[in-house]
């Protein structure tokens, strides 16, 4: 119950102030950050993404070590060999990890290679062990492996493709590139949506009708023929580092439209507030009061929205490769392994090429449901 | 609203200038041209001839003019060797790679391409809008999860890829032929029923595919829309009055989703232009698509620019055909612009 307060004085209270003591005893404070972070704690779904992208992304760093062979091995006898099963048990005898060596013969019928499980010399799986040599990440030559094939033998956990490399190791060595070309990308159309979502909206005016005009023309251009019309006009001397950083760079021009939209009306939104006044009347730049006041405001909702980009950028990776207009061979990503998968030979009879899409799949999945879940999180409205 | 549509038709024509600068800048990006490439292989020859032919498309095209002229004659306002020819007057350019003006040889690619794209808006609208009603009014149930999970995967799987396992298992499963848009006797047929059912026979994949990764944002999106509404105390009103409840769905919630809904065919088309062009190279479908990567590959620019062109168009005439839509749909916005 509220005490009446007597109209000719102030309401003081006789006890001392103490901040500790609110309404129901302590009061907690927590910050934005905590807040949001204690709300996408709660959706379960998009912390068991982030669980699996944080695995997928620890990869990166240590994709020599963890592939079995090395990103160029061929292993000529073995060309089109299918996955090969790793069994525990031999005969009702448990040896550890282990495989059947192939037995490769030429069908002279059909002209296509045979495969067949020798099950009498099961060959045990090494690990920690010295394979193909590498320099990692450029400092180290070492030839330590996580899983090597056994001696003598071989270790095709996903089978082997046209010149007989091994498509596990190529798959981890994909992961590489696919995974970090989402996010650089994100992070140059990251930066040209806050520059132009942020001037259009801080600015308003002329400004802001020239910048929208540029949104509508870059939001009603379909991406794929332009991404196709920009990566044909790659010089095809660079080389292919060049390539990767030209085509990120094409995917980040036109992805920052949608941003930048979302810029602009959180500042034309925020703007009008005392504080922005306020710091105004301080002197502060508009570079400031931009960069220190309105952005972080809004940041979080900036972090969602850039999440749920980052799927675009991979798939379209995917599919400028697959085209072969991406990245080009001596480079791995899954788009450029799919692309090898690009005819119906490859769907009917070595249909392990196909493989390569699963990553793909789970790591988009995985970014739209951490994006939802960050964005549920950042409405403080919801 | 006569008003509004010519202060709309009028920015898209500016968004088309625009875009056709863009559209030239790219196309003249990679270094050199088909002509010059071509000159200096056909002197190592010695085929002088060819190499005075050559020579003369390009004074008629002026590609030895600086490139604002050239771009400025490629859309028709500026007379080139042949008086005003460009885009503006229904010139679409030559086609070097083919030999042959550029319309002769897009022509019924042009037309498979708007149906494609058709087919697949009009699947994307059948599919989504019951699917989201389904689920927002069964919200939480085993049926709204399933509807939920294959519009996740729809999003997530990479659409040439789908392109490529539907058609093998369509072929293997239910006969339809692989690859091209009819049957290949029928290509240089009349058009005849027979065709006609070939024709639709082929759409089948290309149109799910195509639509595909639209349909999943498409019912997400209404989906959420259509809970906020039904959340909204006038439902419960039209409920407590006794409204039969398809009628209390349909009459003002649905109504009232629908129109983001409309909003949204501006974000669809691009997506699936996009969308289409993909899949037809994985088909090989004759549209746009296959022409547009050999244009680019081989840098028959006028094709290339072209086809861009038109595929960009596609998307603004459809956004102009929302956009409008919208007007007529939505008294607040008709009444805001007045």
């Amino acid at each position: 119950m509220m005490e009446a307060i007597p109209a000719d004085r102030h309401f003081v209270d006789p006890a001392p102030f103490e901040p500790e003591a609110g309404p129901e005893g302590r009061t907690e404070s927590a910050s934005a950050w905590r807040l949001i972070l204690r709300k996408f704690l709660r959706h379960r779904l998009a912390v068991a993404s982030a669980v699996i992208l944080i695995a997928l992304y620890a990869i990166v760093p240590f994709v020599e070590q963890l592939a079995p062979y090395g990103q160029a091995r061929r292993n000529g006898d073995f060309l089109y060999a299918p996955p090969q099963g790793v069994h525990l048990f031999d005969e009702g005898r448990f040896i550890g990890p282990f495989v059947y060596p192939y037995r490769a013969h030429l069908d002279l019928d059909t002209f296509r290679r045979d495969y067949k499980a020798d099950t009498s010399t099961p060959q045990p799986v090494r690990f920690l062990c010295r394979g193909d040599g590498y320099d990692w990440l450029g400092l180290v030559h070492t030839d330590l492996h996580l899983v090597c094939p056994p001696e003598n033998g071989t270790l095709f956990l996903l089978g082997t493709d046209k010149l007989g490399r091994d498509l596990f190791s190529r798959l981890i060595y994909g992961a590489r590139i696919s995974l970090t070309i989402g996010l650089v990308g994100v992070a140059i159309s990251f930066a040209l949506g806050l520059f132009f979502g942020g001037i259009a909206g801080y600015f308003g005016g002329i400004v802001d009708a020239g910048v929208q005009r540029l949104i509508e023309v870059v939001r009603s251009l379909p991406e794929l023929p332009l991404w196709l019309a920009l990566s044909a006009a790659l010089p095809p001397n660079w080389s292919p580092l060049l390539i990767f950083f030209g085509i990120t760079v094409i995917l980040g021009l036109l992805d920052w439209p949608g941003l930048a939209r979302a810029v602009r009306g959180k500042l034309l939104a925020l703007r009008e507030e005392d504080f922005v006044q306020a710091a105004e009347l301080m002197g502060a730049s508009p570079a400031r009061v931009i960069g220190r006041h309105l952005i972080p405001n809004f940041m979080s909702h900036l972090i969602a929205s850039a999440t749920l980009s980052i799927p675009t950028m991979i798939l379209g990776e995917t599919a400028l490769s697959f085209l072969g207009l991406g990245l080009r061979p001596p480079v791995t990503s899954w788009g450029v392994l799919l692309n090898e998968a690009q005819n119906l030979a490859a769907v009917q009879l070595y249909p392990w090429l196909l493989v390569p899409v699963l990553p793909v799949l789970v790591t988009v999945l995985a970014f739209n449901f951490l994006g939802d879940g960050l964005r549920d999180a950042a409405d403080p409205y919801h | 609203m006569i008003a509004v549509i010519l202060r709309r038709i009028l920015t898209m024509a500016a968004t088309l200038l625009v875009i056709s600068a863009l559209v030239f800048i790219i196309i003249k990006l990679p270094p050199g041209d088909y002509l010059t490439n071509r000159i200096m292989e056909l002197r190592a020859t010695g085929d002088a001839s060819s190499v005075a032919k050559a020579e003369l498309l390009i004074k008629q095209y002026g590609l030895d003019r600086p490139v604002w002229q050239q771009y400025l004659m490629w859309i028709g306002v500026m007379p080139g060797s042949v008086g005003f020819s460009g885009l503006l007057q229904g010139d679409w350019g030559w086609s070097f790679e083919y030999d042959k003006p550029v319309a002769d040889v897009v022509g019924d690619a042009l037309w498979l391409t708007l149906l494609i794209n058709l087919t697949a808006v009009v699947f994307v609208h059948l599919v989504a809008i019951p699917a989201a009603i389904y689920s927002a009014t069964h919200r939480n149930t085993f049926g709204d999860a399933v509807v939920t999970l294959l519009g996740y995967v729809g999003l997530a799987v990479p659409g040439f890829l789908l392109a490529l396992i539907l058609l093998f298992y369509a072929n293997r499963w239910f006969g339809l032929s692989i690859g091209g848009l009819y049957d290949s006797a029928l290509t240089n047929q009349p058009w005849s029923w027979e065709k006609i059912r070939s024709l639709l026979g082929h759409l089948i994949v290309p149109t799910l595919v195509i639509g595909l990764g639209g349909t999943a944002a498409m019912i997400r999106r209404m989906r959420a829309n259509l809970l906020d509404e039904l959340a909204k105390p006038y439902t419960v009103t039209a409920r407590a009055k006794g409204l039969p409840p398809v009628q209390a769905l349909l009459k003002y919630p649905f109504r009232m989703s629908l129109n983001p809904f409309v909003a949204d065919i501006g974000n669809l088309l691009p997506h699936l232009v996009s969308g289409s062009v993909l899949v037809s190279l994985v088909l090989s479908l004759p549209t746009v698509g296959p022409l547009l990567l050999d244009a680019l590959r081989s840098q028959d620019q006028f094709m290339a620019g072209f086809i861009l062109m038109f595929v960009a168009s596609l998307t603004l005439v459809g956004m102009l055909i929302s956009d409008l839509t919208l007007v007529w749909l939505d008294p607040r916005i008709r009444m805001g612009l007045r």
